[in-house]
């Protein structure tokens, strides 16, 4: 990028000529290192994220066929050297009056939001604890509830079989206590699948609580008690609205992985369990229909594309306003 | 605050922890167990770590997913990096709405969308132009890379948007050009987010199954592939005690890290 003499060498050009030139390099570099700077991550998630998806969306317009890729070509060489464009929609039809697949588009909805739900109410205590804790224990319970998250999804998930199964540490437990008489069936069922999502999600509720929790200015509430509000009160008309985009940021950040999860049904939930992720992976890897497979995951990108443009918009405002 | 209050957050955060810890900890505490049933405790033992030492399998495919969740990490940090300058230093460029939706989609895309994507593309790569040849590492790397360089993204872009840009502005009035002033000022700055970048590029990679087991070949198993099929059978001791040495590793980590941030707070309030 360095073309050209550098300043210091034309000392017998005049002042004006040589902070002219100094202007014009230094704008062309910038622009040149900018163009660099953006080329290189803009084209490869052009490449390997947009593209990909727009590959999906033309698959799942294609037909299975017994061939090496499973399915038919979208543009295809017709009699006469005319080119036939192939659409089938079909696999939508399917999807739509299959009651297999609304109902399983149906209970992952239920399901993630019931979670998030649950991950509100056990986290925001939590991100309020740490938040009002003293400074030095702050950063101790933060790392607590991070630690987890570093450490394996699928062995943490692979943990709850253990204490879940028929022979289970709980079952164990509540039958020496004389709770119950035989073993509760805790194991693959939906309560198994609503504590695993509970229990894996939780720090992304917890983190971004804790982050708004935080910045909040404590002097509002000492004014709401010296006007005589009741702390129940200053909660919710201080405390609360001021944590919305905590809130809202992570239930996002649970709700819309939850709706696509496979692993924890997968492995803690039911035969009756049926949730979108878990359909898609069967009828990719067990069925090898990839036009329906590509037509579940577009139909899922629709059902989660009014929340993830919400989850970029939240994301826009909090960078701007940090800024 | 009143003593009523902190009781009930005191009874918040044990509970919370409980929660998140306990599984853990019986994970722990049963890798130890000479009985091979859960229930059952048949005296303490380390017969399942010298048997996890002997699994060829498990060894094999540790050592695929370390080389993939390395190579992941590098390429995720600097694309990741790259990214969030983007998103931080242009604030006005052409479909900026675009790549800002893309920087941050895989951050909450379901796992199985990117997987089938990236797998569904590699397929139609190959068809038309040959490349990739195949699935194994490659393509596995290149479909990491594009989830995690996201995380990334978010953690640089955070450490860059709390950046004095005057100390940028004085570089740049004193002389120096916009990469000595990216190398000098701005990469010593936000060195410390890199790494914990790298670090959550490596840890995502490591445990990621669902895109893996899309975009992966023949002969291409990594770890966490392996863990998913021995756990679809049950509780096995063997995982109890590779499920230790996680927690051991990353615990290890997280006080160091915990405690250099701690030190460097410290510091800077001296």
């Amino acid at each position: 990028m360095n073309t050209g003499p550098a300043p210091a060498d034309t000392a017998g050009a005049s002042s004006l000529k040589r902070r002219f030139e100094r202007g014009v390099k230094s704008l062309t570099q910038g622009r040149l290192g900018r163009a660099a700077v953006i080329a290189l991550p803009y084209s490869w998630l052009l490449l390997f994220l947009l593209l990909p998806i727009l590959i999906v969306l033309k698959i799942s317009l294609a037909e299975i066929a017994l061939a090496s890729p499973p399915y038919t070509p979208m543009l295809q060489w017709a009699e006469e050297r005319t080119l036939a464009l192939q659409v089938h929609i079909g696999n939508y039809a399917y999807l739509w009056q299959d009651p297999l697949y609304v109902g399983a588009y149906m209970n992952s909805l239920k399901v993630a939001a019931v979670s998030t739900v649950f991950c509100l109410l056990i986290g925001y205590p939590m991100a309020y604890g740490i938040a009002r804790a003293p400074a030095g224990w702050r950063i101790v319970l933060l790392m607590l509830v991070i630690l987890p998250f570093w450490t394996s999804f699928l062995i943490r998930v692979y943990a709850w079989i253990g204490l879940l199964q028929g022979n289970g540490l709980i079952n164990h437990l509540l039958l020496s206590i004389g709770l119950i008489d035989q073993p509760l069936v805790l194991l693959h069922s939906n309560f198994a699948v609503y504590l695993g999502i509970v229990y894996s999600y939780l720090p992304f509720m917890i983190l971004p609580l804790y982050a708004t929790l935080v910045r909040m200015d404590l002097t509002l509430l000492e004014a709401a008690a010296d006007l005589g509000c009741p702390p129940w009160k200053a909660f919710l008309t201080v405390t609360l609205p001021l944590s919305m985009p905590g809130v809202i940021a992570g239930s996002l950040l649970v709700f819309i992985p939850a709706v696509g999860e496979f692993v924890i049904p997968d492995l803690l939930g039911g035969p009756d369990s049926l949730m979108i992720g878990r359909v898609l992976w069967t009828e990719f890897f067990s069925n090898r229909d990839w036009p329906v497979a590509a037509a579940v995951a577009i139909a899922m990108l629709a059902v989660i594309l009014i929340p993830l443009l919400l989850f970029q918009r939240v994301g826009e405002r909090e960078t701007t306003r940090e800024r | 605050m009143t003593g009523r209050r902190s009781f009930w957050l005191f009874t918040a955060l044990a509970f919370g922890y409980a929660f998140l810890y306990l599984p853990i900890v019986t994970l722990i505490v049963y890798s130890f167990n000479d009985s091979r049933l859960v229930t059952v405790w048949g005296g303490f033992s380390t017969r399942w770590y010298a048997e996890l030492f002997r699994n060829e399998q498990i060894l094999s495919a540790l050592w695929l997913s370390v080389r993939i969740a390395a190579m992941t990490a590098t390429l995720a940090v600097i694309l990741g990096t790259l990214a969030a300058l983007t998103l931080v230093r242009f604030t006005h460029f052409r479909t900026r709405m675009l790549f800002a939706g893309m920087v941050a989609a895989p951050l909450v895309m379901p796992e199985v969308i990117l997987g089938l994507s990236a797998l569904l593309m590699f397929v139609t790569l190959e068809q038309a132009i040959g490349w990739p040849p195949g699935r194994g590492m490659t393509t596995i790397t290149i479909a990491h890379v594009t989830f995690t360089s996201a995380f990334v993204a978010v953690i640089v872009q955070s450490r860059l948007s709390q950046l004095d840009v005057n100390l940028e502005e004085a570089a740049m009035d004193l002389g120096a050009r916009p990469w000595k002033v990216f190398f000098v000022i701005i990469l010593p700055i936000i060195s410390p987010a890199l790494i914990a970048g790298w670090l959550l590029g490596f840890t995502l990679s490591m445990d990621d199954l669902v895109i893996a087991s899309f975009v992966s070949g023949p002969g291409a198993t990594t770890l966490p592939m392996v863990v998913y099929s021995s756990v679809r059978l049950g509780v096995s001791p063997q995982v109890n005690a590779l499920a230790t040495l996680i927690v051991v590793v990353v615990a290890t980590g997280v006080i160091i890290a915990g405690w250099l941030l701690h030190r460097q707070a410290r510091r800077a309030g001296r």
